[in-house]
């Protein structure tokens, strides 16, 4: 009846995930509680759970993020830790233990933390930058954010049912064979991030469409701001990537679930395939992360230094370039593996031409600072910290490109100070300035200065002291992934990361805190005119937060940072403040498609797990007949009446003419 | 599936003269919205054939490792795979013929077209799933060798592709029965027009890579 799933399954015996996995029950309990008792469950349903709106999702794929990026920096701690214990004693988390936190982190913080961060960014944004309504397809934006949160669910169940994966953030085999690791916890990794990928690739079809075919009426593709050329760039690479990912998953999953062979040690099965086809998605898969960022900086940079973009043409370009050459690298993740030196060299080299449009892009914020009037607000903080950071994670990187240093640091933690050097430096940076700049545009008011900043600051003190000693231990030879050791020399540096990881914590505390006064004191952050920061983009001409139409009339663009150059002239008076001829406007209607979609992929992927075959299929048939329920629907959309676009649109238009009649001029 | 965005199209232009703003061809709002819809099924599409190209390519790398057992030379049938090529071909040229059906709001032409659609579809998977069988009973299942892995995944994926479009075969012909031939109707029937094709793109690659090439080795 259950497959193999019996009480066994909890670990009774085992107090810390049971303690973790009981606080996050009643936390969940305690939250559903509330919204019940006060009522809130039919306006949670209506405004986010079955909202189409590009706006609601990104947020809640930002959510997410947050939510995740707690629960993944909880395993770091819990590594850092150890690791500074563990000196010729076992420490406090056993092998086997150990093992799923360091395979959880790094499956949780790139899938579940940065992949709906950055998604969940793009989300909110790039419609708004693009001057339209609503991306490609609503409703398929839904099922793709209820996909992921299906991943993210069922990777977080393995903390209380059963176990997780113990081989690493990649499942690499033999070890994730079934020979060698009989247990539940691989099967978590598969289903979990196998029904997240394909939310991630609905995700990337519907913005390459949104971007390349839905625009404002002059919005010219070299006219759009960078940011949608790096989410442009971001979602081809998901388009051309993930289903990689998911033939490779798939296979694996046919090795342990129907006895193949494509990567076992017996008839004929080659493990070296499966290197080679994972990192064939996983290196695209760094700038599908770090690409976003790159657009956030572009136009944090530029927003406050009151300048356009530094060379944005050799920004696209650079942008298309790294998008090219992503695809020709991904050998370098196992130079070991002994492929031959002309095959090592020409992927050696390619890596280090990649860091070429990267520098680009470094010298064209640089350039866009020179001579500029800088704002020293919390996101230009943030973008600052990026390119100090990345600069040396990117100088490691080319450093580990050449082939007989990569023979000596491969598996280090060399490698791991590396990525975490890029990923934290420039992904979760850029996340961060994402959220601080554009959270006034999403909730209508800003963030709490003060409190940014000293999150800045742990943030970015702490990730020096956590990282730069694990290069060096990396260098003396110390490997990754390491339960306890032996040797006197390392336990400095690893003490000194603890610390490190302890000041980012501080960092993690500051912005919870500045979450909770910014909230309290909303009234006073209030964003009236939609406009925070002299912004330059299309997104600043509409109110914060923005209709669920976003324009009351599509606007027309007549070239690169139109609203910069439309609101300073009419900051002296000048320009067209007549208003528009308001029409009705068409939306689409809310969808439950996603969210029950979302349901019976999560009880198809537990019932995969534990062997539940008949839930599995009870769900797939539940699945084809939501969709089937979805096509016969007769009406997809609701009108907006004309006197409704233009009540909105006049508040915010009063609120601008009342600000702009206050502000001087800039000269 | 609705477009929320009323927006017209862009081509690839560069600045615009003098600033002026570049009015761009003004098309209607079912047109731009079958070119959206079409144009973001094409794009799913594409991800779909680099799904099978990674199936391709673990073929190609696992095609000698026999592990001591049958290679394709013994177990495949060229006259059935031809005889399943024609049967996919056909039902492809009848799916064309249901889509200027539709067009044209034929009944005849559409539900008769489509049906011939399925039967040719149905009897592709009827040979495929005999083939798979009969190597299955004489010990030459996907656990018997990485080559036979990579086999049975491989031309099994296509074959469950064919029988998921058969299923969205049968739902159009449903909702055109029960909605008739409506604008978001007929975009859905353009895009399973496109999807049934491109499993023949798809089988023109495998007739090639796995059974043609796998007999001459």
């Amino acid at each position: 009846m259950f497959g193999k799933l019996t009480w066994d399954a909890i670990p009774f015996d085992q107090p810390i995930p049971l303690a973790a996995g009981a606080l996050v029950i009643v936390v969940i309990v305690g939250v559903v509680a509330f919204i019940t008792v006060k009522g809130r469950i039919p306006y949670l349903w209506r405004e986010w759970i079955t909202s189409v709106d590009h706006k609601h999702i990104g947020i809640m794929y930002v959510t997410l993020a947050a939510v995740m990026l707690l629960r993944g920096f909880i395993d770091a701690i819990m590594m850092r830790s150890q690791q500074a214990i563990a000196f010729r004693s076992q420490g406090y988390l056993p092998p086997e233990h150990y093992n799923q936190i360091f395979s959880a982190h790094g499956t949780i913080m790139i899938f579940f933390v940065a992949m709906p961060f950055v998604i969940g960014l793009i989300n909110i944004v790039v419609p708004l930058q693009l001057g339209v309504r609503d991306v490609a397809f609503p409703t398929l934006n839904s099922v793709s954010f209820w996909l992921t949160a299906t991943g993210a669910l069922l990777i977080n169940l393995s903390l209380v049912v059963g176990e997780f994966s113990r081989t690493g953030w990649l499942p690499f085999p033999p070890l994730s064979e079934l020979t060698y690791s009989p247990g539940v916890g691989v099967d978590y990794y598969l289903w979990g991030v196998q029904i997240s990928g394909v939310g991630t690739l609905l995700t990337g079809v519907n913005f390459v469409t949104t971007i390349l075919k839905l625009h404002a009426p002059g919005m010219t593709y070299m006219r759009m701001p960078v940011f949608c050329w790096t989410a442009l760039a971001t979602n081809l690479l998901i388009v051309a990537a993930f289903p990689v990912l998911t033939a490779t998953l798939a296979m694996l999953t046919l090795d342990r679930y129907l006895g193949f062979h494509f990567f076992t040690n017996e008839a004929g099965g080659n493990v070296m395939m499966f290197m080679n086809l994972i990192w064939m998605w996983g290196h695209p898969e760094v700038y599908i992360l770090v690409l976003p960022a790159f657009g956030v900086f572009s136009e944090v940079v530029s927003t406050f230094s009151r300048k356009p973009l530094f060379g944005y043409r050799s920004m696209v370009w650079a942008t298309m370039a790294i998008c090219v050459i992503s695809y020709t690298v991904w050998l370098h993740h196992f130079f070991t593996m002994g492929a031959g030196p002309n095959v090592n060299a020409v992927f050696g080299i390619a890596s280090m031409i990649i860091a070429v449009p990267t520098g680009v892009k470094i010298f064209n914020w640089m350039f866009t600072m020179y001579g500029g009037r800088v704002h020293y607000a919390s996101p230009m903080l943030w973008s600052i910290g990026f390119m100090v950071t990345f600069v040396i994670g990117g100088l490691t990187g080319v450093l580990v490109a050449v082939v007989p240093a990569d023979f000596m640091l491969h598996n280090s933690l060399f490698q791991v100070a590396h990525f975490h050097n890029v990923i934290i430096g420039g992904v979760l940076f850029g996340a961060f300035a994402g959220y601080t700049f554009w959270f006034p545009k999403a909730f209508g008011f800003r963030l709490d200065e003060r409190l940014g900043k000293a999150a800045f600051w742990c943030w970015f003190i702490g990730f020096y002291l956590a990282f730069m000693p694990l290069y060096v231990v990396g260098l003396m030879g110390m490997t990754r992934r390491m339960q306890h050791y032996d040797v006197p020399e390392w336990r400095p540096w690893l003490l000194v990361a603890a610390v490190g990881a302890a000041v980012i914590l501080a960092g993690i505390l500051c912005q919870i805190a500045q979450l909770v006064v910014s909230i309290r004191r909303r009234e006073e952050l209030r964003d009236l005119t939609g406009d925070p920061w002299m912004g330059r983009s299309l997104e600043w001409s509409t109110s914060s937060p923005p209709p669920a139409f976003n324009f009351a009339v599509l606007p027309h663009v007549e070239g690169r940072d139109d609203y910069w150059r439309r609101a300073r002239l009419a900051e002296r008076g000048v320009g067209p403040m007549a208003e528009p001829i308001y029409k009705p406007i068409e939306m689409p209607r809310n969808s439950a498609t996603g969210f029950v979609c979302a349901f019976f992929a999560t009880f198809a992927g537990f019932g995969m797990i534990w062997h539940i075959w008949w839930l599995v299929a009870v769900c797939l048939l539940g699945a084809f007949a939501t969709f089937v329920v979805f096509a016969w629907r007769d009406r997809t959309e609701y009108e907006i009446p004309a006197d409704e676009a233009a009540r909105i649109d006049r508040e915010n238009r009063a609120a601008r003419r009342l600000a702009f009649a206050q502000t001087e001029p800039a000269e | 599936m609705s477009i929320a965005a009323r927006t017209t199209a862009v081509g690839l232009g560069g600045e615009g003269a003098a600033g002026a703003p570049s009015v761009p061809h003004e098309l209607s709002e079912l047109e731009q919205k079958r070119i959206i819809v079409g144009y973001g099924f094409w794009i799913f599409l594409l991800s779909d054939i680099v799904m099978f190209s990674a199936f391709f390519a673990t073929y190609t790398v696992l095609v000698n490792e026999t592990a001591g057992g049958p290679s394709g030379r013994e177990l495949f049938h060229l006259h059935i795979v031809a005889l399943e090529t024609a049967f996919l071909l056909l039902s492809s040229f009848a799916c064309g013929v249901a889509s200027i059906g539709a067009r044209a709001h034929r009944d005849a032409m559409y539900y008769g077209a489509m049906a011939v659609t399925a039967l040719f579809g149905a009897g592709f998977l009827f040979l495929e799933i005999r083939e798979f069988v009969g190597m299955i009973a004489i010990g030459a299942g996907p656990q018997r060798s990485a080559f036979l892995s990579a086999f049975f995944t491989l031309v099994g994926c296509h074959g469950l592709h064919v029988t998921l479009g058969l299923m969205w075969l049968l739902t159009m012909m449903a909702q055109v029965f029960a909605k008739g031939y409506r604008p978001d109707i007929l975009r859905r029937v353009l895009c399973f027009a496109l999807f049934w094709h491109t499993l023949d793109i798809i089988w023109v690659a495998i007739f090639t890579v796995v059974y043609l090439m796998g007999v001459a080795v």
